[in-house]
């Protein structure tokens, strides 16, 4: 920690913030580290740091059946799928803030989310009747990608609505993804009507989010989708940082536009379907990471996607182990958490200097 | 190096730019005066590749620009825009180093150091680039234009700058000192369009003159051949303004001086 502080010291007299992302990447790894142990050893069952040890240490027959069971179970498919869901929220909201150029932008609050949810229901609900052939064709994959069209249909349907000339309006963003994310979960609602009892029973539970019946299928399911917009980030960072500076610039500094936003989009579609395909919708986390990280390390894309995918899993697994423990045997949904963290950090953005700047400039 | 032919651009069937042959060589500082509305910001966005011409074609080392992509342009010319807002605090410093990131430095961030201390911003790396005021913002902007360009001949090859009203914000001093920046690029071989205001520094660093007025180009040379009392009038609507340094032969234009004239005419 001290380490950074020095660096931070050094970078606001150079200006240059290389070293300190570097720093806080590492220390990120830490904290994920630390907080998927904390996820490994939380829940109502017993089963603590103690016997996590025995079980790594590789005399896992010395445990009793039941714990080993949970930990293997129970416990790791819900700490991998808490990660990947967790860098997944983290990318999306820092990507489609690049992609934006605005610092609301979360899918979250956009609609995306909503869109994603939309479309899984539909696969929950349909999946049987009408889209039984493509649920056949896709198998276990067929989730996700429903949920990943239906981000994608919102986000470009949000995309061309809101931006005009390649600048896009924070009131034109956050109304005209009010007005999407409602039309979705208006759409969700009629479904309802045609549900039966266990898809009731799913869209409340996509409506609040959890990772409650985290499965190693549910962990392979949205693995590829996650692996895929990891390996995107070295080819956007450079480009959304030009960015920044306008459409224009980004093209003078020989940044393919196009290409780049429609790489961002599939990116942020792809990440965003993922974790609400197995997770639900969960708000706040890809609003509140990179805005805490851009406070440490700039808004440099380089450093910036990496950070939010570690940090938006170190929060998703802490908050995860807090939903789990917190009103144990019961457990709370994961979205009331983020959101209990998440919406006074929104707030402070909109009333904070740069979210003025942004309601009214741009 | 950058050649326009026939150039038009047309917004709602209204010519912006209309019918312009425009070359930029190499060494030769070409400056772009004309009243508002001339199509000056237009026709550099055409040469500069960011809009596609609706008639004519530009080329760029014999290349047109259409069959270029975006990352081949960016090796062959900068361009500095009139204004840029920022939806995130990035320093001067990083502002200036997405330049040289694009010029594909091996060192970014010295680079861009050398481009702000180039523009007179040393000391000024680590501030945050919306705190910064209008006429500093604009020289960050140059300086990223400069890392992104910073050898006027590469490989044998000329680079050029394009500069959208380099000096709007800038004092008297800056707006010199930016100029004579672009002048010594013009000197070391590489080709500069700028698009000026103030006739008098136009007259002063013009190699090249070009006057638009209405989307065309109604008078191009050397400043001394080009700005007189009848293109100023014609263009500006304002009469007999036009006097002559005697010992640079550099015309310069006193507005002031059209009174005497209109006295002179009652």
């Amino acid at each position: 920690m001290s380490a950074v502080a020095s660096l931070m010291g050094r970078a606001s007299v150079t200006g240059d913030r290389s070293g300190l992302g570097i720093a806080v990447i590492l220390l990120l790894l830490v904290l994920l580290a630390g907080a998927a142990l904390v996820s490994l050893i939380s829940g109502p069952t017993g089963v603590g740091l103690q016997d996590l040890v025995t079980y790594l240490g590789g005399e896992a027959d010395s445990l009793a059946a039941q714990d080993r069971i949970i930990l293997e179970a129970v416990r790791l498919p819900r700490t991998a799928l808490g990660l990947l869901v967790g860098a997944g929220l983290g990318i999306s909201g820092a990507m489609m803030q690049g992609l934006f150029r605005n610092p609301l932008a979360d899918p979250g609050i956009v609609g995306v989310t909503s869109g994603a949810a939309f479309a899984a229901v539909c696969a929950i609900v349909l999946g049987g009747t009408v889209l039984a052939p493509l649920q056949a064709l896709f198998g276990n994959q067929f989730l996700p990608l429903m949920a990943f069209a239906g981000g994608l249909a919102n986000t470009f349907l949000l995309y061309a609505i809101a931006t005009r000339n390649g600048q896009t309006s924070t009131i034109a963003l956050i109304l005209s993804g009010i007005a999407i994310g409602a039309m979705s979960a208006a759409a969700t609602g009629l479904l309802i009507f045609v549900a039966d009892d266990r898809a009731l029973r799913d869209i409340t539970f996509w409506s609040l989010g959890s990772l409650g019946g985290a499965t190693y299928a549910k962990v392979l399911s949205i693995l590829p989708f996650i692996l895929l917009v990891i390996a995107a980030l070295p080819f956007v960072a450079r480009g959304l940082d030009a960015l920044v500076l306008g459409d224009a610039a980004a093209f003078h500094m020989g940044v393919p536009v196009q290409r780049l936003k429609r790489i961002s989009i599939l990116a942020v579609a792809a990440a965003c379907g993922a974790t609400v395909a197995v997770a639900g919708s969960i708000s706040f986390v890809g609003i509140v990471v990179p805005h805490l990280l851009r406070l440490a390390i700039g808004p440099s894309h380089r450093f910036l996607l990496p950070a939010s995918a570690l940090g938006g899993a170190s929060l998703l697994l802490l908050a995860d182990s807090l939903a789990r423990t917190v009103a144990a045997p019961a457990e709370l949904p994961i979205g009331i958490i983020t959101a209990i963290l998440g919406a006074p950090v929104f707030l402070m953005l909109l009333l904070g200097r740069n979210g003025r700047a942004a309601m009214e400039g741009l | 190096m950058f050649v326009a032919q026939n150039v038009s651009v047309l917004r709602d069937g209204r010519a912006l730019v209309a019918d312009v042959d425009l070359a930029l060589h190499p060494g030769v500082f070409t400056v772009v005066i004309g009243p508002n509305g001339a199509g000056k910001s237009t026709l550099l966005k055409a040469l500069s590749g960011e809009t596609a011409p609706d008639r004519g074609q530009v080329f760029c080392h014999e290349r047109p620009l259409s069959r270029l992509s975006a990352v081949e342009l960016a090796a062959d010319r900068a361009v500095l825009p009139q204004s840029t807002t920022l939806s995130f605090p990035f320093t001067a410093l990083e502002v200036a180093r997405m330049g040289a990131i694009a010029h594909g430095s091996l060192d970014p961030t010295r680079a861009a150091r050398t481009a702000l201390a180039r523009v007179g911003l040393e000391g000024f790396e680590a501030r945050p680039y919306r705190a910064l005021s209008g006429g500093e913002q604009q020289r960050v902007q140059f300086a990223r234009a400069l890392a992104q360009v910073p050898l006027p001949v590469e490989h044998g090859r000329a680079r050029a700058l394009f500069l959208d009203e380099p000096t709007s914000s800038l004092d008297i001093g800056h707006q010199i000192g930016v100029l004579e920046i672009a002048r010594d690029f013009a000197r070391r071989g590489g080709a500069v369009l700028a698009i000026l205001h103030d006739l008098n520094l136009a007259a002063e660093f013009a190699d090249h003159l070009v006057v638009m007025h209405h989307g065309r180009i109604v008078s191009e040379g050397p400043p001394l051949e080009t700005i007189d009392d009848r293109v100023i009038a014609d263009v500006y609507g304002i009469s007999g303004a036009v006097g002559r340094l005697p010992p640079a032969s550099v015309p310069f234009v006193l507005p002031q001086s059209r009174h005497t004239q209109q006295s002179k005419a009652g």
